[in-house]
C-alpha cells in the first residue's frame, strides 16, 4: 500500500493494485458480515427481515 | 489508494441503487410472508432464538435455565413494526447491497474488470449461484418458527459452501483445461456431499404451502437483485471509466 498514486490516470503498480482489491473485496465480505451473520441480537433485530429474505442462516 | 476509491465509488452506486431495489421487492413479496409466520411464531410460545428444541440436551438437562434466559432475550432492542422495522429493514438492504457490490466489483476487477452491462449480468448470475443457490439447496430460506440446527453450525457450512462454490466457479471460468473445472466441478459438489448441518425434528407450525411461497419468494428476488447489481456495475463502471480497460487507469 505505498505505492499508492494517486495521480489522475496513473497506474497503480499491479501489487499495489491487487492489495487495494483484496482490500475492497475484505471490505464487503465484512460488511456483508456485519450485517447477516453477527450475533449481537440488537444487530440481528434490525435486519431480521433482511436475513430471513436473503436466506442468511437466522436463530 | 485510487483503486480502491474506485472500486468503492462504482460499488457504492451499484449497491446503493440494487439495495433499494431489493427492498421494495421484498416489501410485497418476502415480509408479509415473514410477518404471516410471525404469528404462528407467536402462538407457539414466542420468538426462541436457537433455543429450546435445536438443543435437546440443554433442554433435558436444564429446562429451568432455557426458560430463564428467554425473557433476558426479549429486553434486546428491536425495531417496532410498521415505519421503524421497515425503515431497518430498507437500510440493512442497501448496506448488504453495498457490502456484495464492493465483493462483485473487486473480483471482477481481477478477471479484467465488467466491460459492459451485459457482461454484468453474467457476474451478477455468479453471485446469485454463490450466495443465494448454493447456499440455498442446504440451507432453504426459513421462515420464523421454523425448526433448524445450530446456528454457528449453519454459519460455517454457508460460509464455507460459498466460498467452495465460487472456488469452483473461477476454476472453470478462468481455467481453460479440462483437470482445473472437474476440480472446480467437485468443489462446488462437496458442500452438499458433506451436508448442511440440518435439525432434529422438522416439525414445524408452518404450514408447507407458505414456507414454498417464501422460497419461491426468496430466490426470484435474490436473482433479480443480483443481475440487477451486475448489471449497474457494468454501466456505472463504463460511464466512468470511458474506454479505459480496467479501473486502474481510470476517472481517480
Amino acid at each position: 500500500m505505498n505505492t499508492v498514486s494517486s495521480t489522475l490516470g496513473a497506474s497503480a503498480s499491479s501489487a499495489s493494485r491487487a492489495t487495494q482489491l483484496a482490500l475492497s473485496a475484505l471490505l464487503g465480505l465484512f460488511v456483508v458480515g456485519f450485517v447477516g451473520f453477527s450475533h449481537m441480537d440488537v444487530v440481528h433485530n434490525a435486519a431480521h427481515d433482511v436475513r430471513h429474505s436473503l436466506a442468511f442462516p437466522c436463530h | 489508494m485510487s483503486v480502491f476509491r474506485n472500486v468503492v465509488f462504482i460499488a457504492a452506486i451499484a449497491g446503493l441503487l440494487s439495495g433499494l431495489i431489493l427492498a421494495a421487492m421484498q416489501s410485497f413479496a418476502t415480509v408479509p410472508l415473514i410477518l404471516q409466520a410471525e404469528v404462528y411464531e407467536e402462538a407457539g410460545g414466542g420468538h426462541d432464538h436457537g433455543s429450546a428444541h435445536n438443543m435437546p440436551g440443554m433442554e433435558m438437562s436444564a429446562p429451568a435455565t432455557a426458560e430463564a434466559a428467554a425473557p433476558a432475550e426479549e429486553e434486546a432492542w428491536e425495531p417496532a413494526n410498521g415505519a421503524e422495522r421497515t425503515g431497518f429493514t430498507v437500510l440493512a438492504n442497501i448496506v448488504t447491497g453495498i457490502g456484495f457490490a464492493l465483493v462483485l466489483v473487486a473480483v471482477s476487477e481481477f478477471a479484467g474488470g465488467v466491460a459492459n452491462w451485459r457482461q454484468g449480468v453474467f457476474w451478477g448470475l455468479a453471485g446469485f449461484a454463490v450466495f443465494t443457490l448454493a447456499p440455498g439447496l442446504g440451507l432453504p430460506p426459513e421462515l420464523p418458527a421454523m425448526p433448524a440446527a445450530d446456528l454457528a453450525g449453519r454459519q460455517v457450512w454457508w460460509i464455507g459452501t460459498a466460498v467452495a462454490t465460487a472456488a469452483g466457479l473461477g476454476l472453470i471460468a478462468f481455467r481453460s483445461s479440462l483437470a482445473f473445472s472437474l476440480l472446480g466441478l467437485a468443489l462446488i459438489v462437496v458442500p452438499h456431499v458433506i451436508g448442511a448441518p440440518q435439525p432434529e425434528s422438522h416439525e414445524t407450525p408452518i404450514p408447507e404451502n407458505l414456507h414454498h411461497q417464501f422460497v419461491v419468494a426468496v430466490t426470484v428476488t435474490n436473482l433479480i437483485f443480483w443481475v440487477v447489481l451486475g448489471a449497474l456495475v457494468g454501466i456505472v463502471r463504463g460511464r466512468f471509466t470511458g474506454t479505459a480497460k480496467s479501473l486502474r487507469d481510470s476517472f481517480a
